[in-house]
C-alpha cells in the first residue's frame, strides 16, 4: 500500500501510457486481422497523446487563460508555475489530426483489401497471393 | 518576394494539390499541367534559394513573423538547399515520366494520383526547409500518408504492401514523436537551433539518450535500414511505376536527411562522441544493412525487387558514412555525395525497369533476354546506371565509394573497407546478371519481325530516364572537379564536422 501511494500513484499516467503503448504494439504486430491491426495502431497513437498530456499537468495549477484584468487583476495566472503547460495540448491537437488522417487512410486500405480479396484475415490474403504466384510461375514455365 | 521564397517553394505544390482536386473532376488534363507548373515553380525557387544560401549563408524565415523559438522557423542552410534542389528536380523529372505510366496503370484515377503526388512532394519539401522538430513530424506524416496511399494504388499485391507500409511506417512516426516528447520534457523547446544550445549540459541524462534512441529507431524504420526494412521490398516492387521512382529517390533521401538533421543539428557530434557506443552501433548497423541488402538482392529474380534490396544496401552506405563522419576530416562528404548519387542512379534504374514493365510486361530478370533489340535506349540506360552504381569511374557510385573508403581508412576502421569491397563484388554479381541477360544472352525465341524501335518506351518516359542516367555519370565528374566543394564545406561547417578529428 505504501509503495502504491509513494511510487505508483504519482506515475500512474505514465504507467498507463507504457501499458497502452505495449498493448497497441502487440495488437499491430501479433494480431492477424487487418482491422485489429488498425485498432492497435490507434491505441498506440492514443498512448502517445496520453503521454504528452501527462507531461503538461501540474498539481494545483489552473488553465492557461488570462482572466479579466479590469475586475479581478489578481486572478490572472501569469507565472508559469500557476498554469498548466498549454503547448503539449496544442501539439496533441495536431497529433490527433494526424492520427485521424492515418486512421482514414488505413480504413480505406482495409476496405480496398476486402474488395480485392473478400477477406481481411492476413493469413488468407497471403495464401491467395501465394497461390497466384504459383499459378503465374507454372504458366511461365509452360510457355518456356 | 525573395524573402518569401522558402514558404513559396513548399506552398506551390500544396496549392497544386487543391487546385488539381477542384478542377480534375471535369478537366482531365488539368492536374498534370498544374503539377508541372507547381513543380517547375518549386524547382526554380529552390535553385534561387540555393544560390542565395551559397552566397550569403543560411537563410531564415519566421512563419507569420513569430520569433523563434516561440514560432515555427524555416531554416535553410547548405544541406537544406542541396536537398531542396534535389527533391524538386527529381519530382519534376518523375512528373514528366509519370504522365504515360499513370495513364496506363490507373486510367480512372489519374487526377487523384496527381493530387497525392503533389501532396507527397509538399511534405518532402517541407521536411527539407523546416527548423522545428514537431513541424518535421507533421510534414513527415503528410509525406508518408500520401506515400502509403500512392503505394496502395497499384495492383492487388500493392494494396497489401501499402497496408503493411502504413502499419510499420506509423510505428516509426510514433517512435519519432515519442522521442520529440522526451526532448521537449528535457528542454522545453522544439526549435532545432534552440535545442542544440540547450541540450549539451544534458548529454548524460537518461531522458535525452532515450529520446535519441526513439528518434533513431523511428527514422530507421522510415528509411528502411536493415532490421527495420520489412515493409520496403514489397512496397517498392508492387507500387505503380512513378511511385516506385519517387519513393525510392526523393522520399527515401528526404527521410535520410531528417536523420542527419536530428543527429548532427539537434544532438551534435559531441553527443555522439560522449556516448561512444552509439557511433559503433550506427556504423555496424549500416555495415549489416549493406551486406544483407546485397545478399538478398542476389537472390531476387524480380527486377524491381532486386532494386529495392539494392536500396537497402545503399541506405547502409549512407548510415555507415553518418557513423564515420565524426572520425574523419571528410566529415559528411561521403554521405552528401552518396545521397545525391544514389537518388539519381536509383531514379534512372527504376525508370528504366518500370519502362520495361510498361512496354513488355517483363518483371523478371530471366525474361530480359533480347531486350537490347526491342528497347535499345532503355536497355542502355539501365546498364549505364548499373555501371555507375557498381563504381565504374567516373560514375557517381565510384565517387561515393571512394570517399567512403577514404573515410574508413582515415578513421582506422579497416573492417568497413572490407565491407565496401565485398558489397561491390556482390553488386557486380547482381547487376552483371542484368547486363548478361540484356546484351549477351541471345533472345529465347526469335521475335516477330518488328522494326528495332517499335518496343521502345514513349518519349515522355524516355527523356527523364536518359537525363537521370546521364546525370548519374556526369555527377561523378562534377564531384571530382571540385565545383561543389564549397557546398560540402558549408555543410560540414554548419554541423561542426570535417575538422581534424
Amino acid at each position: 500500500m505504501e509503495i502504491f501511494q509513494i511510487w505508483v500513484l504519482p506515475r500512474l499516467n505514465y504507467l498507463i501510457y507504457i501499458f497502452l503503448m505495449l498493448l497497441g504494439l502487440y495488437g499491430m504486430l501479433v494480431k492477424r486481422n487487418y482491422m485489429k491491426k488498425v485498432i492497435g495502431l490507434n491505441i498506440l497513437q492514443t498512448a502517445i497523446i496520453l503521454f504528452f498530456i501527462s507531461t503538461a499537468a501540474k498539481i494545483g495549477a489552473t488553465i492557461p487563460i488570462i482572466a479579466n484584468h479590469e475586475h479581478h487583476g489578481s486572478h490572472a495566472a501569469v507565472n508559469a508555475v500557476q498554469y498548466i503547460n498549454p503547448l503539449p495540448h496544442v501539439l496533441m491537437l495536431t497529433a490527433i489530426v494526424v492520427a485521424v488522417a492515418t486512421l482514414g487512410v488505413a480504413l480505406a486500405m482495409v476496405i480496398r483489401i476486402y474488395q480485392l480479396f473478400s477477406t481481411i484475415e492476413e493469413d488468407q490474403v497471403l495464401l491467395q497471393l501465394r497461390r497466384e504466384t504459383l499459378v503465374a510461375d507454372a504458366k511461365e514455365s509452360f510457355h518456356d | 518576394m525573395n524573402q518569401q521564397l522558402p514558404m513559396v517553394i513548399v506552398v506551390l505544390p500544396l496549392f497544386g494539390t487543391i487546385a488539381g482536386f477542384c478542377t480534375g473532376w471535369w478537366a482531365r488534363k488539368m492536374p498534370f499541367i498544374l503539377a508541372i507548373m507547381a513543380l517547375g515553380g518549386s524547382f526554380t525557387g529552390a535553385v534561387v534559394v540555393a544560390s542565395g544560401v551559397m552566397k550569403t549563408g543560411p537563410l531564415h524565415y519566421h512563419i507569420s513573423g513569430w520569433i523563434p523559438p516561440f514560432g515555427i522557423e524555416y531554416r535553410i542552410d547548405h544541406l537544406n538547399a542541396l536537398l531542396l534542389v534535389l527533391i524538386s528536380f527529381l519530382a519534376l523529372a518523375t512528373a514528366v515520366y509519370a504522365r504515360s505510366s499513370v495513364e496506363k496503370e490507373m486510367p480512372d484515377r489519374v487526377f487523384l494520383f496527381w493530387c497525392l503526388y503533389l501532396l507527397l512532394i509538399t511534405g518532402l519539401l517541407g521536411i527539407a526547409v523546416t527548423g522545428d522538430l514537431f513541424n518535421l513530424f507533421v510534414l513527415l506524416e503528410v509525406a508518408s500518408l500520401a506515400g502509403y496511399a500512392l503505394v496502395a494504388a497499384g495492383d492487388r499485391r500493392a494494396a497489401v504492401a501499402g497496408f503493411r507500409y502504413l502499419v510499420i511506417g506509423t510505428v516509426g512516426a510514433c517512435f519519432y514523436l515519442l522521442g520529440v516528447g522526451y526532448l521537449y520534457i528535457a528542454t522545453g523547446t522544439l526549435n532545432i537551433k534552440d535545442l542544440a544550445v540547450l541540450l549539451p549540459p544534458l548529454y548524460g541524462s537518461g531522458t535525452v539518450i532515450t529520446a535519441f534512441i526513439f528518434i533513431l529507431a523511428g527514422l530507421a524504420i522510415k528509411i528502411a535500414l536493415f532490421p527495420f526494412h520489412a515493409w520496403q521490398p514489397d512496397a517498392y516492387t508492387h507500387a505503380p511505376s512513378a511511385v516506385s521512382v519517387i519513393i525510392s529517390t526523393a522520399a527515401a533521401k528526404t527521410f535520410t536527411y531528417a536523420l542527419i538533421r536530428v543527429m548532427f543539428s539537434v544532438f551534435t557530434i559531441d553527443f555522439m562522441r560522449s556516448n561512444a557506443p552509439m557511433t559503433g552501433v550506427v556504423c555496424w548497423t549500416g555495415a549489416a544493412s549493406i551486406i544483407i541488402g546485397s545478399v538478398y538482392a542476389i537472390a531476387q529474380d524480380n527486377l524491381k525487387r532486386m532494386l529495392a534490396y539494392s536500396s537497402i544496401a545503399n541506405v547502409g552506405y549512407l548510415v555507415l558514412g553518418i557513423g564515420l563522419c565524426g572520425a574523419t576530416s571528410l566529415g559528411l562528404k561521403p554521405v552528401v555525395v552518396h545521397l545525391v548519387n544514389h537518388a539519381l542512379i536509383k531514379g534512372a534504374m527504376f525508370m528504366a525497369a518500370c519502362a520495361v514493365i510498361y512496354r513488355q510486361e517483363l518483371r523478371h530478370i530471366s525474361g530480359l533476354q533480347g531486350l537490347s533489340r526491342q528497347m535499345p535506349v532503355t536497355a542502355l540506360m539501365l546498364v549505364l546506371a548499373s555501371l555507375s552504381m557498381i563504381g565504374l569511374p567516373p560514375g557517381g557510385g565510384f565517387v561515393s565509394k571512394w570517399y567512403l573508403i577514404l573515410a574508413s581508412i582515415e578513421s582506422g576502421q579497416w573492417g568497413f573497407v572490407a565491407v565496401i569491397f565485398v558489397s561491390t563484388l556482390l553488386m557486380l554479381v547482381y547487376f552483371w546478371r542484368v547486363i548478361e541477360m540484356i546484351y549477351i544472352r541471345p533472345p529465347l525465341s526469335e521475335p516477330a519481325p518488328v522494326t528495332r524501335w517499335s518496343g521502345e518506351q514513349p518519349l515522355g518516359m524516355m527523356i527523364p530516364c536518359v537525363v537521370l542516367s546521364v546525370l548519374s555519370f556526369a555527377i561523378g565528374l562534377v564531384w571530382m572537379s571540385g565545383a561543389l566543394d564549397g557546398l560540402i564545406q558549408g555543410v560540414n561547417l554548419n554541423f561542426g564536422l570535417g575538422g581534424v578529428p
